[in-house]
């Protein structure tokens, strides 16, 4: 063993959706490695027949989304000489979504939200390829296109992580995201998504505690530039009675 | 069994497996804020030692009741005296309601106070001890959608803040050109509280977050672009502007009840 290389605890989740348990492991990590790389090296040399989803390996695709101590993590993006010399590290499945097998989980609930939000309605007179917008128009919404659904905000949302129930009415902070995103886009005519948001979506639900944000391994600032800003145009529209009455007789577009 | 403990999900017995010290930021917001309510309760029940010419306390300005003494009442006396139970109201408890309201509802406090008071959750990934959920959809957690009306009274607020800051740079005798330090303590609170509600997520909308086009208005997304700025430091403004109005009130009640004397620079 070189001296870059040394043996490292894992405590890692094995079982399905009957049953299951953390089972101890000791396997060789090298300098550099991240935990997916040392979840494969347990794959090929103690347990071949371990489950886990991955694709990319550099995070861009969200398929290796997990709990690592604890924490909603790609496996990709976390490396191993983030944890202390002897610490056990501990691999889950994620926590919000049933389980499959191992550490992959069905995360056919976000799939099933993703249709029920109406996608871009761009303006009738306008062909594909006839858009044109200003930058600065456009820019908040590019924040929100570097999702790459790795689905951790969902994951952490306590809203359904911690409340089965609340599935059938909450959409979830990446689908909160495409609202705004749709919300605040310059050409999309779709008018009721402020009222859908919290009506359809359960924007109402959200009590803004930011672990969305947190978790989130493409930074965007999902809490305050998509949800309150969302929370704040439903207000305009459902809750405020001046910002109704102005929108009436000023007919504010910005706020319809 | 609901949550994290439902049937389909993987059979892990702990609520958490984090390994970290995730309990010791909601317990240092339980500890700051249950300090600052205390104080506060103490201070605006205790109606007296909130001013001292040319210092006004926070917690007692605009005083409104006609118990408050000459000089202290900047919009005159509206509410007369108002008693129960025998004894005069404290002036205190005509205004607090408005920056009280504005703090209760803001989106950054709600974070802090949801995470550590009621546990919901207390930590990212940390299951929560409720069975049931409705978050702000129901009375009377709907009412912070209000928040920006508070916000408004927040801004009358400052700015009569603002005042009692200038009305320091007088003496005691009432000649202007002067400045002590109860001067400086008055105009850091007011600067505090101006950060803490321009950086405020309503201010971000009401500016400018609502458009849809800010190509068809510059200077409004100019305006907005700086409250972004803002906006990313609001958790910390709300701190330190809590701890300014306490201070504040500290030194203005020290001065008042005679424990030191208010240094004049000039």
């Amino acid at each position: 063993m070189s001296d870059s290389t040394k043996t490292v605890k894992l405590r890692i989740w094995r079982g399905d959706s009957t049953d299951g348990a953390l089972q101890d492991v000791e396997v060789e990590a090298n300098e550099g490695e991240v935990v997916l790389d040392v979840i494969h090296r347990v794959q090929a040399t103690q347990m071949s027949d371990l489950a886990v989803r991955w694709n990319c390996k550099a995070g861009k695709c969200g398929s290796c989304s997990m709990e690592i101590n604890g924490k909603p993590r790609l496996a990709c993006m976390t490396r191993m000489n983030m944890f202390e010399e002897g610490e056990t590290v501990t691999i889950t499945p994620l926590r919000a979504f049933p389980v499959i097998r191992d550490l992959v989980t069905d995360v056919s609930f976000n799939y099933k939200k993703a249709m029920e939000i109406p996608a871009f309605q761009p303006p009738a007179e306008l062909k594909a390829g006839e858009y044109r917008m200003e930058q600065i128009d456009v820019e908040r919404s590019q924040e929100f296109r570097k999702c790459i659904e790795c689905f951790l905000c969902q994951d952490t949302c306590h809203v359904i992580r911690d409340h089965e129930e609340n599935k059938k009415s909450f959409a979830g902070p990446r689908f909160f995201i495409r609202i705004a995103e749709l919300d605040m886009h310059p050409l999309d005519q779709l008018r009721n998504r402020k009222r859908t948001a919290q009506e359809e979506h359960g924007l109402g639900m959200c009590n803004i505690t930011k672990c969305c944000t947190e978790v989130c391994p493409e930074h965007i600032r999902i809490t305050d530039n998509a949800i309150i800003p969302m929370k704040e145009r439903v207000v305009d529209v459902k809750y405020d009675p001046v910002a109704w009455l102005g929108s009436k007789i000023f007919k504010r577009e910005g706020i319809l | 069994m609901s949550g994290v403990f439902s049937a389909t999900r993987a059979k892990i017995s702990e609520r958490t497996l984090r390994t970290d010290r995730w309990w010791l930021q909601p317990a240092i917001t339980v500890a700051v804020l249950v300090s600052f309510i205390i104080y506060a309760t103490f201070r605006a029940f205790e109606s007296k030692y909130y001013f001292a010419e040319p210092l006004i306390s926070p917690f007692y300005s605009p005083c409104l009741t006609s118990t408050c003494p000459e000089g202290a009442s900047l919009l005159g006396k509206p509410f007369g005296t108002v008693a129960l139970f025998g004894m005069a109201i404290s002036p205190a408890l005509f205004i607090l309601i408005f920056p009280l309201g504005f703090r209760l509802t803001c989106y950054y406090y709600r974070k802090a106070y949801y995470r550590s008071f009621w546990q919901s959750p207390p930590a990212c990934a940390v299951a929560e001890p409720h069975s049931t959920y409705t978050g702000e959809t129901k009375a009377p957690l709907i009412l912070q959608n209000g928040h920006r009306y508070f916000f408004f009274a927040g801004l009358v607020f400052n700015v009569l803040l603002t005042i009692d800051a200038f009305l320091a740079f007088r003496n005691e005798e009432g000649h202007w050109g002067h400045m002590s330090v109860g001067t400086l303590v008055l105009l850091t609170n007011a600067t505090l509280l101006w950060l803490y509600s321009a950086s405020c997520h309503t201010c971000r909308h009401t500016i400018g977050g609502r458009l849809r086009h800010f190509s068809k208005h510059p200077v409004r997304y100019k305006l907005w672009t700086w409250v972004s700025i803002l906006n990313h430091k609001h958790p910390t403004f709300a701190w330190i502007s809590l701890f300014g109005v306490a201070l504040a009130d500290v030194y203005v009640r020290a001065v008042a009840s005679g424990s030191i004397t208010n240094f004049y620079f000039f």
